[in-house]
């Protein structure tokens, strides 16, 4: 019968022990125990969802990237093409006028080669006429050295002029 | 349901009644018999006392039960006399008539001396004038053993408290006890709190850890050999009863009292449910309070029960006593290991069951049809989440 009935000193005692430990606990024990728990899986919950949108930034910014880097290409790619379409019209145009320059050259230097024989010729007919005068000259002066025969080439000057 | 509950309980507890009342009989007739001398042996000094008949009702009530000092051995001297090692413990007395008086424990000399007119009767301070009334406060074993635990139980949770508050745990990984501890708390917190009483369960969560490591505080001192046997004593666990009662009734919202007062049954069978139901506030409370202390006891008893056996075969003959004592032992050892996960279990299951009906008392009126579709009218108290668990 002794096992059943509650002896008063150790209900009072036991109450008071609960009461006290749970009072002591609930305030300096169990509230920062379980605000941490709660404090810390909230934060781990954060960081998880924070890495997965990083993550899924990270994915993002790769895509991006990849778009960008194939722009790249293929911009260079136009690029490259439109410089050597440039270059190529460059080179045409400049044999172009390079020929056109040529040809002009040609031309002038056919002229001037045109001028100056035309002066040549010119020149030497000159040279030709002044050389048959001084020669014609040099052959009269000696032909009529003398007043006999300046005399005989009036006679045949005269001779030769028939008045009719 | 609850019915064969109450009448199974009701049954251990007249079987238990039946079985404390022959002992008490026998032992008294064996007390009258020796005239009132200390003729108790412990088992620890049976070898010294083998002239002397081994009684193992005392030996075993004398452990299970409260005491006035913490009682390790007994021997007879070369003198013939009894020697005790033994802690006295505080004596706390209050009478109507003559006040408070207060003295060791020792001083009876283990019931041989009568102190203040005070005697000590079977671990029982009487008083010497029987119409006297007197509160014993005694600090007993029980009482000292308990504030001990606790001491070190708010010790160790300050301390895990005082390395979360540095930020040990919180943003750097926990340390040391506080992985001991730790998960116990989230269990508590995960399997019992949140399953059973849904978003409100932070509310409880103080009172439910608290209830829990009590127990199990006290459940694992009492397993250390020589130490008292605080939670199989009734006026322990009817304590712990008697506040989860008053928390769930406290707690108890409209919806649960609705239940309780106009059970939705027709009319006739109201007059049935109504008395049943106030009933199950208090079975509820009952069996908690039955259950802790049935099986802290039971298995402090067995263990003793299977060590006695050593020397109820020694007082037949030295050999079989010696020749059982390997048997008696493995299966206390056996028992010992379960005793430990029993004070694991039953810590659990307290703190489980009031959740449970904590969760009942604070249920919110939703699920109401659902409720009687699925228990019928007449055992809807117990909810499929309330184990039957003796």
């Amino acid at each position: 019968m002794q096992l059943l009935t509650p002896s008063f000193g150790l209900l009072l005692w036991t109450l008071l022990a609960f009461l006290i430990v749970f009072f002591v606990l609930k305030k300096f024990a169990w509230k920062p125990i379980l605000a941490s728990l709660n404090e810390r899986e909230k934060g781990i919950a954060d960081s998880l969802e924070s890495a997965k949108r990083v993550k899924a930034e990270m994915a993002q910014l790769k895509s991006e990237n990849e778009d960008l880097m194939a722009r790249a290409r293929e911009e260079r790619t136009a690029m490259l093409k439109e410089a050597k379409d440039t270059k190529d019209r460059i080179v045409a145009e400049a044999k172009e006028q390079a020929k056109i320059e040529a040809n002009r050259i040609i031309a002038d230097a056919q002229q001037a080669i045109q001028a100056q024989k035309m002066a040549a010729i010119t020149e030497v007919k000159n040279q030709v006429g002044k050389l048959v005068i001084e020669v014609s000259e040099k052959v009269l002066r000696k032909e009529l050295a003398t007043p006999a025969a300046q005399e005989a080439h009036i006679q045949g000057l005269v001779n030769e002029v028939k008045l009719n | 349901m609850i019915s064969r509950r109450v009448k199974g309980l009701l049954v251990a507890a007249f079987s238990l009644l039946t079985l404390t009342f022959s002992n008490v009989t026998s032992a008294q007739e064996h007390h009258d018999g020796e005239t009132g001398h200390e003729e108790q042996v412990h088992l620890e000094g049976a070898e010294e006392a083998g002239e002397q008949k081994f009684d193992a009702n005392k030996v075993i009530f004398g452990h299970v039960m409260d005491a006035h000092e913490f009682h390790f051995l007994s021997w007879k001297g070369a003198d013939g006399h009894e020697h005790h090692a033994t802690i006295p413990l505080p004596v706390i007395l209050y009478s109507t008539t003559r006040g408070l008086s207060t003295f060791m424990s020792s001083a009876f000399e283990h019931g041989h001396k009568e102190v203040n007119g005070y005697k000590l009767v079977d671990n029982h301070i009487l008083p010497v004038d029987p119409s006297e009334k007197v509160y014993d406060l005694s600090l007993t074993r029980n009482v000292v053993q308990m504030f001990i635990a606790l001491a070190l139980l708010v010790f160790l949770m300050l301390g895990v408290a005082k390395r979360y508050k540095e930020g040990q745990g919180v943003t750097r990984a926990p340390k040391g006890f506080q992985n001991a501890i730790e998960p116990v708390i989230t269990f508590v917190r995960d399997e019992v709190a949140k399953p059973n009483l849904g978003h409100k369960y932070a509310r409880f969560m103080p009172f439910l850890l608290t209830v829990f490591f009590f127990i199990l505080i006290n459940n694992i001192f009492g397993l250390i050999p020589g130490a008292a046997n605080v939670t199989g004593n009734i006026a322990f666990t009817i304590v712990l009863g008697v506040i989860t009662f008053i928390v769930v009734n406290f707690s108890g919202n409209k919806h649960y009292w609705g239940h309780i007062f106009n059970p939705p049954v027709p009319g006739f069978v109201k007059f049935i449910m109504v008395p049943v139901e106030i009933l199950s506030i208090f079975t509820k409370a009952f069996a908690l309070i039955i259950r802790l202390f049935a099986n802290m006891l039971a298995g402090h008893i067995i263990i003793i029960c299977l060590i006695s056996l050593i020397f109820i075969f020694g007082s037949i003959s030295t050999v079989a006593g010696v020749g059982f004592s390997p048997i008696s032992v493995g299966f206390a050892a056996f028992i010992y290991v379960i005793e430990v996960l029993v004070a694991f279990i039953q810590a659990f299951i307290f703190t489980n069951l009031t959740a449970v009906f904590i969760g009942q008392a604070v249920e919110e009126g939703h699920h109401h049809e659902d409720d009687h579709l699925q228990h019928g009218h007449v055992d809807h108290t117990t909810a499929p989440t309330e184990p039957v668990i003796i």
